[in-house]
């Protein structure tokens, strides 16, 4: 069986299957290869959705998942335009930040701080992009928090417990008070004694209902299979009924979708 | 466009419109307009800036690095808006040999340039850049080096390792339809009048050092500090983020940084593993902030091996766009193997970005080889000679393993393999 839009299952069957309802914490997590392409699925999974989506893009420019958007079927500038969409644009932000004293506090304010101590700016500014609308009728579905990625805010001096701490607050407000989805990315530094990025990797595996591990075969490089994703359910509000589940393919990405088939089922090898 | 006009001015800005009723029946992801980053500026404006062409794939804009090999390996050059890092060699002869290539072609193609530095003057990097080859005297003397080769891939359809035929071949001369690379001669200088032609902007470190700082401190060293302010005043001044919409001639600031991270920049991640950890990191960051909004390019040169933390070279390495590692063989045991008597080193591409796309250009040749001929700097396919007697392939097939290990891990983001298959 070849599920063609397989992390759409895998969230779907997520919320169906937890009691309670959404408030999930997703992480997506890559070793050895480049994960964006789960990052771009979830954005227009969650704008077609008819979700209000706050996203926090760190690592590119608005207009890189505006263009892939489009190909996957969404559009961005239009989401931005009606509200759908709130989006805080690390790069271009970073340089005003840096350059110019700014007169409020900025989301990214860590940048000019020597010692900051937690991002609690940041924290903020999603609250505030996600605060319920009260006029009267509910325009969007739930809320959701998609942050690419939380490996970034280590590079910028953040430490690991700031950022865990961020997460956390963050699924105080938008899983817990206003029932919404949080999906996180952060990258596996494999074996290159990376401290921060394993307490932080650790803490969100422990902390999230849904796993999505996008890895580089064990093999090296191929052209018709570019990884391996394992996929990880954990029920951590039920520690003893269900046992974790996981469930791995292998996936080739396409100009505007992704295959998945099972291991060893490549049409190429086939 | 009338349909677009009427369609109010709440879909003024830019980004898809329905356009609804016109007459070529546009679909409604329908881009129009300029934009305020550099790299999505309207397409018709842009293919005219000289020593730029839109990359096959998705348009994206590209500049040459300098060495024609090398852009057939990035996808067809480096991207407007992008860092390419170059992970230094040992003795940093050919980074820097790599560093002027892509000095050399920004005069070439009439861009400014940008150069900073914390080891030698600017003033004095721009004397020593390469000559650029002209097409007629170059092609003499390829000419003559093609006949001293025995050409086993010539046109002579091959009996036995008909696969091999298959296989794409590289590049490795000057073609002279295209503008868009150049090869240059190693052995002599730019000329004087070019250099002067020339726009280029200098950032001599120990000069700037004194001056005071107008921000406040943040982690980041003193040096990076001034750098990204230089950076950031000539990128405003001059209009390269388009904030002077005056000027009617875009053009391309390549900037060029030599040993980023070294201890002359202040910086003591290369002596110490508990240095400043997040100085570097945070200036690249900034840095690309910076790049994404303008039409400018940079290649860094970054002497990763004497970093002392190895999670800072792989934060580093997330941090820019495209990553090429350089290896040469001087000073190490591979000198004198026999496996890699042709070559002067190797060369890993550690990354390339998917920009714009979920799919990107990647070679399907991952051991390459490069070799500093008379004239020419040339990337190979690395090819190892057959196993021709026992004691041969026993010493062989260690060295084997090595270089496997070694490409494994490095086979860029697409996947990284630690086992190697054994035979």
């Amino acid at each position: 069986k070849c599920p063609g839009r397989l992390a759409d299952y895998a969230s779907a069957y997520v919320h169906r299957r937890i009691p309670g309802g959404p408030g999930k914490l997703t992480l997506l997590c890559d070793a050895n290869t480049d994960g964006s392409f789960l990052v771009h699925h979830f954005l227009s999974f969650y704008l077609k959705a008819n979700c209000k989506v706050c996203f926090v893009a760190l690592i590119q420019s608005f207009s890189h998942y505006n263009i892939v958007g489009q190909k996957l079927g969404v559009s961005l500038t239009v989401a931005r335009e009606c509200g759908q969409l709130v989006f805080l644009e690390g790069l271009k932000s970073s340089v005003d930040v840096f350059f110019r004293a700014q007169a409020e506090p900025h989301p990214l304010q860590f940048l000019r701080e020597a010692n900051a101590e937690n991002l609690q700016p940041l924290y903020e500014f999603v609250r505030e992009a996600l605060k319920p609308v009260d006029d009267g009728e509910a325009a969007w579905r739930c809320p959701v928090l998609l942050v690419d990625d939380l490996s970034v805010l280590l590079s910028l001096g953040m430490g690991a417990v700031a950022v865990l701490d961020f997460i956390h607050y963050c699924r105080a407000t938008v899983c817990w008070e206003r029932k919404g989805n949080i999906v996180a990315l952060v990258h596996d530094s494999g074996d290159t004694e990376d401290e921060e990025n394993n307490i932080l990797l650790n803490g969100l595996s422990h902390q999230s209902h849904l796993i999505l591990r996008a890895e580089g075969l064990a093999t090296g490089f191929c052209r018709d299979v570019h990884g391996q994703l394992r996929i990880l359910w954990r029920t951590p509000s039920q520690p003893t009924t269900q046992r974790d589940q996981s469930l791995t393919y292998q996936y080739k990405i396409q100009d505007k979708s992704v295959s998945f088939f099972a291991k060893g089922m490549s049409p190429a090898v086939l | 466009m009338a349909a677009v006009a009427t369609c109010g001015t709440g879909a003024g800005s830019t980004g898809s419109v329905v356009a609804a009723g016109s007459k070529n029946h546009v679909t409604s992801f329908q881009r129009r307009g300029p934009r305020a980053s550099g790299s999505d500026s309207s397409y018709s404006r842009l293919v005219s800036i000289a020593g730029t062409r839109p990359s096959v794939r998705n348009g994206q804009l590209l500049v040459s690095t300098g060495l024609p090999a090398l852009d057939q390996l990035l996808g067809g050059g480096l991207a407007v808006g992008t860092v390419l890092l170059i992970e230094e060699d040992k003795y940093n002869i050919y980074s820097s040999l790599l560093f002027k290539y892509f000095l050399a072609e920004g005069i070439i193609n009439g861009h400014t340039l940008l150069v900073a530095s914390a080891k030698e003057d600017p003033a004095d990097i721009l004397q020593e850049l390469p000559a650029p080859l002209l097409d007629d005297n170059f092609k003499k003397d390829f000419d003559e080096e093609a006949c001293n080769h025995k050409t086993a891939e010539s046109n002579i359809k091959m009996k036995i390792a008909w696969r091999y035929q298959l296989l794409p071949k590289m590049e490795a001369g000057p073609v002279s339809s295209s503008r868009f690379g150049h090869y240059y001669d190693a052995s002599k200088k730019m000329p004087q009048e070019l250099i002067e032609a020339s726009k280029w902007h200098g950032f001599f470190f120990p000069e700037k050092s004194s001056s005071t700082l107008n921000i406040e401190p943040c982690s980041l060293t003193h040096g990076y500090i001034k750098l990204l302010q230089f950076i950031q005043n000539i990128i405003y001044e001059e209009g390269f983020d388009g904030s002077n919409p005056q000027k009617k001639q875009k053009n391309i600031l390549r900037i060029g940084i030599q040993n980023l991270g070294s201890p002359l920049w202040g910086d003591d991640i290369c002596c110490t593993e508990n240095g400043n950890s997040h100085s570097l990191t945070k200036f690249l960051y900034v840095l690309r902030g910076l790049l994404r909004t303008s039409l400018s390019a940079c290649m860094i040169t970054m002497p990763t091996h004497l970093i002392q933390n190895k999670a800072i070279i792989s934060r580093v390495t997330n941090l820019s766009d495209t990553v090429v590692g350089l290896e040469s063989f001087i000073g190490s045991e591979r000198e004198t193997n026999p496996l890699y008597k042709d070559y002067h080193g190797l060369i890993h591409i550690r990354q390339i970005p998917r920009l714009n796309n979920l799919i990107y250009d990647v070679s399907d040749v991952k051991d390459l080889a490069f070799k500093l001929k008379r004239k020419l700097f040339t990337i190979e396919r690395l090819h190892l000679p057959p196993d021709l007697s026992d004691t041969v392939s026993r010493s062989s097939k260690q060295d084997l393993a090595e270089p496997s290990k070694l490409l494994g891990p490095g086979c860029g983001v697409m996947a990284g393999g630690k086992k190697h298959l054994d035979f």
